[in-house]
């Protein structure tokens, strides 16, 4: 099986650090793994955008035209790869950020008020990880131990402290409900 | 996961070349191979190598020439615009025979371009770059494993051959993340009797120079450097082939073009096309013998490139243009998308009639 995972919004948001956790736990179950960010000077400030691809078998191209999912983390992002998902797909959408709601009837949708619900438990930067917490969820692929591992190879030692505020925002992600 | 850590492609090429033993990083910074640069900054200062940014790519390139002259193992690394600053020094590299790693993870050209991935530099690597005759060992990486594999087999060949070899990734190898297992063997680095280590009162000076004012000398030294070219394309020529046994179709890619074809290859054969694919992992010098060995079954070629058609000569020479060689491209920065190349495979059955 292979998934493909967009993540998408503003540079700043975390996006390449939630593709890497993400496929530092593919890595860590044995799979094939790539991870891809768009680079340049539309990373300060500007979109930013991350390719995931996890894979039983060898990763051909790393680059993604139709994802599995989407994780969408501003507006500009969902108009522009909404789209693009494939049939059958998964979005999930910052609904503190993103007002609308995702026009396509043939995708699972999920709306997390993501930034809202960090803001409000003290860590406004870990709206990613609230949302890898939903998405991981969703696929009921969130495994206690693999998470935890998988963090632990992303945050530095010396870091040690935003582990745990990382684990919790993917906990809350994980037991949202809408 | 057995060892594996995830790692940028650039990342996995700096590691390697410490692990081959390369203490002296020259450079200058430029999208999108600075994380060299960066990890080679954190590092070398730690295990007691040198790490310059200098003031310039020209500076850079001289600097390498400087230390490799010492026998040592060197790098410097940079991305399109600056390896045609570079490439003076690489001329005066192949001029004084010293052996040198270069990295060219490219980028749209011409001039400043883009700094979007890009394999336009195909013509400038492959023929050499600088001015006069000569040639660079050129390796093409398809994957972070193989920027770290192909890095440390690059310092090897330019020790065994004396001369520059350049790994010619692109921005997409260079920035993207992929396991990488640093479990390698490593060969014992050849003594370098010619090296200018000193005297010590014992041998007559060694020069290394590359200017040869009497014409009789400077035709021996470029005849016999060619020599040594004749024997390394013999030798060394590599590619990577994928389902080309009974294919009609022949897809040539390199480096992240040939990720994309194998994804279109995977996707028409599942269709019943008879279409493989022949990855060059040597560019220079070019796996010609793959490609005359397609055409036992081949009936058309097509040469999928980040450029407006560069390697398309060299399949069309390796073929002596006996089957139809078309190309399937996207240039300034652009990947063309498994979809674009499977539509290339597509047309080219229609036309051999399968």
């Amino acid at each position: 099986m292979t998934r493909e995972y967009l993540f998408a919004g503003f540079g700043g948001q975390g996006l390449l650090f939630s593709g890497k956790v993400l496929a530092y736990k593919g890595l860590i179950e044995e799979k094939n793994v790539s991870w891809l960010p768009s680079y340049g000077p539309e990373m300060r400030g500007g979109t930013a955008n991350c390719s995931v691809i996890i894979s039983d078998e060898p990763v051909g191209a790393p680059i993604i035209s139709h994802p599995d999912v989407l994780v969408a983390m501003n507006l500009p992002s969902l108009d522009k790869f909404e789209a693009a998902v494939k049939p059958g797909g998964t979005i999930l959408v910052d609904s503190s950020l993103i007002e609308r709601k995702v026009a396509r009837d043939d995708v699972s949708v999920y709306y997390v008020p993501a930034t809202k619900i960090a803001g409000e438990n003290g860590f406004s930067t870990l709206a990613n990880m609230i949302l890898m917490g939903k998405l991981l969820d969703v696929f009921g692929e969130y495994d206690v131990e693999m998470v935890h591992q998988a963090l632990g190879k992303c945050v530095s030692a010396r870091h040690a402290d935003l582990l745990e505020l990382n684990l919790k925002a993917m906990e809350i992600g994980r037991d949202y409900a809408e | 996961m057995a060892g594996k850590v995830l790692m940028k492609g650039n990342e996995a090429i700096a590691e390697a070349a410490i692990l081959a033993g390369c203490r002296h990083y020259f450079g200058y910074p430029i999208t999108p191979q600075t994380e060299i640069a960066a990890y080679m900054a954190k590092r070398m200062p730690k295990i007691g190598g040198t790490f310059l940014q200098a003031e310039s790519e020209i500076a850079a390139i001289n600097m390498v020439y400087g230390v490799s002259s010492t026998g040592k193992r060197v790098m410097t690394s940079s991305s399109s615009p600056g390896i045609s600053l570079k490439s003076e020094g690489i001329s005066y590299l192949a001029g004084a025979d010293l052996p040198a790693l270069v990295v060219n993870c490219q980028r749209g050209g011409p001039g400043l371009g883009g700094i979007q991935p890009s394999q336009s530099d195909y013509f400038q690597a492959t023929r050499g770059g600088g001015h006069g005759d000569y040639h660079m060992i050129v390796l093409a990486p398809a994957s972070v494993q193989e920027m770290a594999e192909l890095t440390i087999r690059g310092f090897e060949l330019a020790d065994e051959y004396r001369m520059t070899t350049m790994i010619l990734a692109d921005g997409t190898i260079g920035q993207m993340m992929e396991p990488v297992s640093f479990d390698f063997e490593f060969k014992a680095m050849p003594e370098k009797p010619w090296a200018t280590t000193g005297t010590q009162g014992k041998r007559e000076h060694n020069v290394v120079n590359s200017l040869y004012l009497s014409p009789e000398v400077l035709e021996i030294k470029n005849i016999e450097r060619y020599e040594k070219y004749a024997q390394i394309a013999e030798k060394e020529a590599l590619a990577e082939e994928y389902m080309t046994e009974d294919a009609e179709i022949i897809i040539a890619a390199f480096g992240i073009a040939s990720r994309v074809a194998k994804n279109a290859v995977n996707a028409a054969r599942a269709e019943g096309i008879k279409v493989g694919l022949i990855r060059p992992i040597t560019l220079w010098p070019f796996p010609e013998k793959y490609f005359k060995n397609c055409l036992a079954t081949a009936k058309e070629i097509i040469s999928v490139e980040l450029s407006m058609g560069q390697m398309i000569e060299d399949v069309r020479l390796a073929t002596e243009c006996k089957v139809p060689v078309s190309l399937c491209k996207r240039v300034g920065g652009m990947i063309p998308s498994p979809e674009e190349v499977y539509a290339a495979i597509k047309a080219a059955a229609e036309r051999i009639g399968e």
